[in-house]
């Protein structure tokens, strides 16, 4: 029985999640959700561990030796992707935020209107 | 609960670096430095996923971590910069 | 922060409960991985599985994830508009200060090219893939921004010439898949010839997919850091020629 793995990705969600939460600058924010994010990759890549498998691909290797389970890496490659997109779009708003009311406070943000 | 007994020893230090680097970005305030602090995390990431038998993904992260967050951090930090400094000019 | 703790604990309580139901680390029960690991080799000629899975057994996701790129580039573009964007972007020249970081950056940006490339050239073959090839060559090509000057960069912040690129990547995608519609069979069925398992020519469809997915990224990636680093040359004149 072993239950390390789950335990950190679930820990570096909550961790990611408390500094979304308590952050006072829209960049730092965009970054600790990339921490979040990342917590999603190391439960699918541990979910998909299969004990003294090897890496799924069969250049050099005999068909046939056990290998890690293919479609979470393929998931977790698509997941990369995505948050790259997330990041850009949130700076983006950062940026678009701090044009019109000057600060990246996101305290402070609640004032703009229209 | 044994919470790691399967583990190659490998295995958990990886994890370990892993857990330990995720509180220290998001504990570092300053964006300039959360971007340093964040590319670091992710090569651990890459460690991590290298030993997890995982080369796909590890390759993503490397790159990602390595050019695509560090180029947007620190584009919008200097933009943001830009924007006060013109402010200020302004001003006076 | 007075409801953030509890808020915690409690999140903290339900993933717990949900490892509790897990099985051990190592305990692959699922049945998808054992299948694929097996069938896809043969059935599709490709030695990278998970490049296999990604273009071919769910390519339908991929595409998905093509156009997550290409809406958040459109998005970029529309909220970093600026009125204030002056033309004297073009004038200015900036040298970095050491020549030594100039002359490694200047090696990395062939050799990251390069590597660029055959990540993307043997994405089925070895790891790698469209995506991490095409993350790395756009990288090596934005060092010439940060080792030559904003003139040796311009040629590739050309939108009118990125954006046909980008768009060809991605609706060469679907057009692939299209044409598998058009000859009968369902929407993304592999219908080139299989080639040999192990070189450059094997595995159909998921060669041409890789570079289309390829083209496409490189392309959503120069894009995306044209429009953030568009304004970023234009006011720092006066602290730039001191550092």
């Amino acid at each position: 029985m072993s239950y390390l793995p789950y335990a950190v990705a679930a820990w570096i969600c909550l961790v990611g999640i408390a500094g979304v939460a308590t952050s006072k600058n829209l960049i730092h924010l965009a970054v600790c959700l990339t921490v979040t994010q990342s917590s999603s990759y190391v439960l699918l890549l541990s979910v998909g561990y299969v004990m003294h498998g090897v890496a799924p691909i069969f250049l050099g290797t005999k068909l046939g030796t056990p290998a890690v389970d293919p479609v979470v890496q393929a998931l977790a490659l698509t997941d990369i992707v995505v948050s790259v997109a997330v990041i850009g779009l949130i700076l983006a708003l950062a940026l678009d935020a701090h044009r019109l009311s000057g600060t990246v406070d996101p305290d402070s943000l609640a004032d703009i209107s229209g | 609960m044994l919470l790691a007994t399967t583990l190659v020893p490998l295995q958990a230090v990886a994890f370990g670096l892993v857990a330990l680097g995720a509180p220290v970005v998001v504990l570092t305030r300053d964006p300039l430095r959360q971007a340093l602090v964040n590319g670091v995390y992710g090569i651990s990431l890459v460690c991590l996923f290298v030993v997890l038998e995982a080369p796909d993904p590890a390759l993503s992260m490397l790159v990602v971590s390595g050019i695509g967050y560090p180029l947007v951090i620190l584009a919008a930090i200097a933009r943001v910069r830009g924007h006060e400094r013109r402010k200020r000019e302004k001003e006076r | 922060m007075a409801v953030l703790g509890p808020a915690l604990l409690g999140l903290g309580a339900l993933f717990s409960w949900a490892i509790a139901g897990l099985p051990a680390f190592g305990d692959y029960r699922g049945p998808y991985g054992l299948v694929l690991n097996r069938v896809v080799v043969p059935l599709r000629h490709t030695t990278n599985v998970v490049m296999g899975t990604t273009f071919d057994v769910r390519g339908v996701d991929t595409m998905g994830e093509e156009f997550i790129l290409y809406a958040a580039v459109i998005g970029v573009t529309l909220l970093l508009r600026d009125e204030t964007r002056s033309r004297q972007a073009e004038r200015r020249t900036r040298r970095l200060p050491s020549d030594a970081v100039r002359l490694l950056g200047v090696l990395m940006v062939g050799g990251g090219l390069l590597v660029g490339l055959w990540l993307m050239a043997f994405g089925y073959v070895t790891p790698g893939g469209g995506f991490q090839g095409g993350v790395l060559a756009s990288g090596a090509i934005l060092l010439l921004y940060v080792v030559g000057s904003h003139r040796d960069y311009r040629p590739f912040r050309d939108a009118h010439a990125l954006d046909p690129l980008e768009s060809l990547g991605a609706g060469g995608y679907v057009v692939v898949g299209l044409a598998a519609l058009a000859s009968g069979t369902a929407f993304l069925t592999n219908l080139f010839g299989l080639g040999t398992t192990g070189t450059l020519l094997s595995s159909g469809s998921i060669a041409v997919l890789n570079w289309a997915s390829a083209i496409a990224v490189s392309c959503a990636m120069l894009l995306l850091f044209a429009e953030f680093l568009e304004t970023y040359v234009v006011p720092l004149e006066p602290e730039d020629t001191a550092s």
